[in-house]
């Protein structure tokens, strides 16, 4: 029984690593693509003709920005600058409303910290009315007939269940 | 014609501002004349249907006779329009489009007054009330945006002409969609106002508005997809849903809308959650307001708004109206409101329901925050800031899954309390098919820790597949139990189950419909797209297909002018399609606008755009697109319909539902 028990530990144990040498070859078989790279980052910022379109789904005829903005972000991840660095020198030439979001810095915390707080806050909001109403007393008109116990209600549910079957 | 028009919208003014005293001063003073005097304004209501439509008409025509003195006219029609852009005209630019307004409220209320024996007072009330919300779109019309204003100086030969991105057949069926839904919500509101100041005993007013505001939701909901489908098939960026202002404007009152029809469920079997949905309603009118003031005011830039003027302020007065009095009625009549029935168990239904609401109601402040969010920031920095599609979606998309588990959860917790065993007996065999499935995607090559995208779509796919299968077990477990009685096929007796209750099977219906344009959207993190100049003979390959350049050439109409390419795609070494992808040069508008062209299959569209001309080489730039699964997103959008369709037929057989001891109890569709 014991050694039975041992086995199956040890089968699980190697079954983990093996789970985990494969989900790690797998996590960095993708790092490292330069086209998902600019495809991201393509994505984070705006073209500036003011067509209020993603950077690389702007796609005005004759547009004087989108193919200078990125032929800029290609030559930015060929040089190996980091995605902070790239977003920065594009927030510099072309003002922060290039960026397709706000920053993560200063009041613009603030636009993506608030609708989690508005979720926490509903959330406890949802949790004080549940538990409100658990404790009410009930409204109960007074000609509602007696609730029904014991084996009458049994015989109820019994015929719900038969009839529903749910 | 323009004086014909300005009097019949002074007419439409008269008529709506007395039915609304009028139809006041009866409800206010119970007397012998108060029925007549109550009679009179319902009248004036109706006819003021009939003079609106009338101006709507002259506007029309005015638009078909090039009556270019007409400013209106001018500045959003050509004389070689063809005629179904035309009569779009009429919603095209911003006075025609809040005269459309205008015509539609008063249908609704046309169709309202003329059902008012139904419960006349209660129909009285909301009488009043939608006739002051056609006083301030006539006012509008009449000193604000006046869609008959003419030209001053010498008369033009020609105008202006349409927008060349509104020249595509959808426009001229999503705006009238989208303005049903928004102008709808006013008819729940006006009852769910008149309920609560005139106290209404029971919840009769919550039947006789659920199917007014289902109607409405279709229409939101249909508005919402065209939309989305028309930016698919015109603006050419290959996307259908971008964030903007305006799409976000449409979204809101959608989001609010399907919460209260969720919730109403709660007040209708429970007697519970009268305040919520109280105000969920008057919320989900405000944001239709709202969302109007957005377009037409300037606060936030969008591709789609209207000219920038001084109507938002209107808007703000309206709104602000709208709030005081929808409070001032609360705080007077809350103790009406008060619940009947307690919470008894956090695993119910009731508790499934308050989650719902939560999330969409989160749901909708993240969009309405990240749509004012620029306006905030200018005002707190000093600068703007861009909140786009990065933002939306990083918030957005955990609440959507968050949702499409509940869907799944959600109807099939009991009423009350739901026990253990039944939650395992319901879930378990779904769980395992989702998690199946999604053992198998992985192992078919989609790598979710790769991206977060691909994270978020393995779990909407997964999450779908289990609320179907929750769906489908439903109709089958239900489908077998009349099988056994009835000795008819399941297919038969599934088809029974629905029609014996409609409501409730024709919103599983609806949530089917959500799953398949859920598992849509999931398609897009696999998108794809490359962009390459094009000559005769040359070559691009983008996933399975390659694509050859057959010819490019141009073309010359009255309206517009184009180029196109003529592409011929072939797939496993067949030509399978030629597609003809077209740029056109508008020439009353001086303006270019791109057709791209689809080849759409249930697995992915092929979406080509031509670009335009290399004025090098002279040759054509194409941009192809690969869409994963875009279709099932209007698939999806059909399938809503037709649950919504069968959720508003009537049940086989009515059902009596139990009535609170204060009322008579009346045939109702079933709920769940």
């Amino acid at each position: 029984m014991s050694s039975m028990f041992h086995s199956r530990s040890s089968f699980l144990r190697r079954s983990l690593q093996a789970t985990a040498l494969v989900a790690a070859v797998l996590i960095f078989t993708g790092a490292g693509d330069e086209s998902a790279r600019f495809n991201d980052l393509g994505h984070r910022l705006m073209c500036a003709c003011g067509c209020r379109q993603i950077l690389l789904e702007c796609n005005h005829v004759g547009c004087g920005y989108s193919d200078r903005m990125r032929a800029e972000l290609v030559a930015a991840v060929d040089r190996g600058d980091n995605d902070d660095l790239t977003l920065q020198s594009f927030v510099q030439k072309y003002g922060p409303t290039v960026l397709a979001a706000p920053t993560k810095t200063g009041f613009n915390r603030v636009a993506w910290i608030t609708p989690y707080v508005a979720l926490l806050l509903g959330l406890g909001l949802v949790g004080l009315i549940a538990r409100a109403w658990r404790s009410r007393p009930l409204l109960r008109p007074a000609d509602l007939p007696a609730p029904v116990h014991g084996v009458e209600l049994e015989r109820f549910r019994e015929q719900a269940r038969r009839e529903t079957e749910v | 014609m323009s004086q014909i028009g300005s009097f019949t919208l002074l007419l439409a003014l008269a008529l709506s501002a007395y039915c609304f005293l009028a139809g006041l001063l009866a409800l206010v003073r119970e007397g012998p004349g108060s029925a007549r005097l109550s009679e009179t304004a319902r009248r004036a209501g109706i006819a003021t249907f009939g003079v609106v439509l009338l101006a709507a008409l002259v506007l029309v025509i005015a638009a078909f006779q090039n009556d270019f003195s007409i400013a209106y006219i001018f500045h959003h029609s050509n004389r070689d329009l063809p005629a179904p852009y035309k009569f779009a005209t009429l919603w095209s630019g911003q006075e025609g489009s809040l005269l459309f307004w205008s015509l539609l409220l008063s249908a609704y209320g046309l169709v309202l007054r003329l059902r008012y024996k139904t419960d006349t007072r209660l129909f009285a009330y909301a009488s009043v009330i939608i006739a002051a919300v056609q006083v301030f779109f006539l006012l509008l019309l009449n000193f604000a945006a006046h869609p008959f204003a003419v030209m001053q100086g010498s008369l033009p030969t020609d105008g202006n002409g349409l927008n060349p991105l509104l020249q595509y057949p959808e426009m001229v069926i999503h705006p009238p969609m989208l303005y049903l839904g928004y102008v709808g919500f006013t008819v729940p509101f006006a009852f769910a106002l008149a309920a609560l100041i005139m106290r209404y005993p029971g919840e009769k007013w919550i039947h006789i508005t659920r199917r007014w505001t289902m109607v409405t939701w279709g229409f939101l909901t249909c508005g919402i997809f065209l939309g989305a489908h028309w930016a698919y098939s015109v603006l050419g960026w290959g996307g259908y849903w971008g964030w903007d202002p305006v799409e976000n404007a449409s979204l809101m009152p959608w989001l609010t809308g399907t919460a209260f029809l969720h919730s109403v469920m709660m007040q209708e079997k429970r007697g519970m959650l009268k305040t919520w949905n109280m105000w969920l309603i008057f919320s989900t009118f405000m944001l239709s307001i709202f969302g109007t003031f957005l377009t037409r005011s300037g606060v936030v830039s969008s591709v789609h708004a209207f000219a920038q003027s001084s109507i938002g302020d209107w808007f703000v007065a309206f709104l602000a109206l709208i709030f005081a009095t929808c409070v001032l009625f609360y705080v007077n009549n809350r103790s009406h409101l008060r619940s009947e029935h307690k919470l008894e168990s956090l695993v119910s239904r009731e508790s499934s329901f308050l989650f719902n609401n939560l999330l969409f109601v989160v749901a909708c402040f993240t969009v309405l925050w990240g749509t004012l969010f620029p306006v905030l920031s200018e005002w707190v920095q000093g600068n703007k800031v861009t909140v786009g599609p990065p933002f939306f979606n990083r918030v957005n998309i955990p609440v959507a899954l968050l949702l499409l588990l509940l869907t799944a959860v959600g109807p099939l917790l009991a009423w009350r309390r739901t026990s253990v065993e039944s939650l395992k007996r319901n879930f378990l065999w779904p769980a395992i098919g989702a998690l199946a499935i999604g053992a198998l995607l992985v192992a078919l090559g989609m790598r979710p820790w790769n991206d977060s995208s691909y994270f978020y779509s393995l779990m909407t796919i997964m999450l779908s597949i289990l609320v179907a299968l929750t769906v489908i077990s439903e109709f089958v477990r239900g489908g077998r139990v009349i099988a056994r009685h009835s000795g008819q096929n399941l297919l038969a007796s599934m088809g029974q189950l629905a029609h014996r209750n409609t409501r409730r099977y024709g919103g599983y219906i609806v949530h089917f419909g959500v799953i398949v344009i859920m598992i849509g959207f999931a398609g897009a993190a696999f998108n794809k797209d490359k962009e390459q100049e094009m000559g005769f003979g040359d070559r691009m390959t983008i996933g399975a297909y390659t694509l050859v350049c057959q010819s490019y050439t141009q073309d010359d109409n009255p309206n517009y002018s184009s180029e196109w390419a003529v592409i011929n795609v072939w797939k496993g070494g067949k030509q399978i399609d030629t597609l003809y992808p077209e740029r056109r040069f508008y020439k009353a508008s001086q303006q270019t606008s791109t057709m791209p062209r689809v080849r759409s299959t249930a697995k992915e569209d092929l979406y080509l755009v031509y670009e335009g001309l290399n004025q090098d080489t002279g040759r054509p730039i194409i941009k192809a697109h690969l869409n994963p699964l875009v279709m099932w997103i209007w698939v999806g959008v059909w399938i809503m319909i037709a649950g919504t369709l069968l959720a508003l037929a009537p049940n086989a057989v009515p059902v009596r539902v139990p009535a609170p001891a204060r009322m008579h109890a009346e045939p109702v569709g079933a709920g769940d």
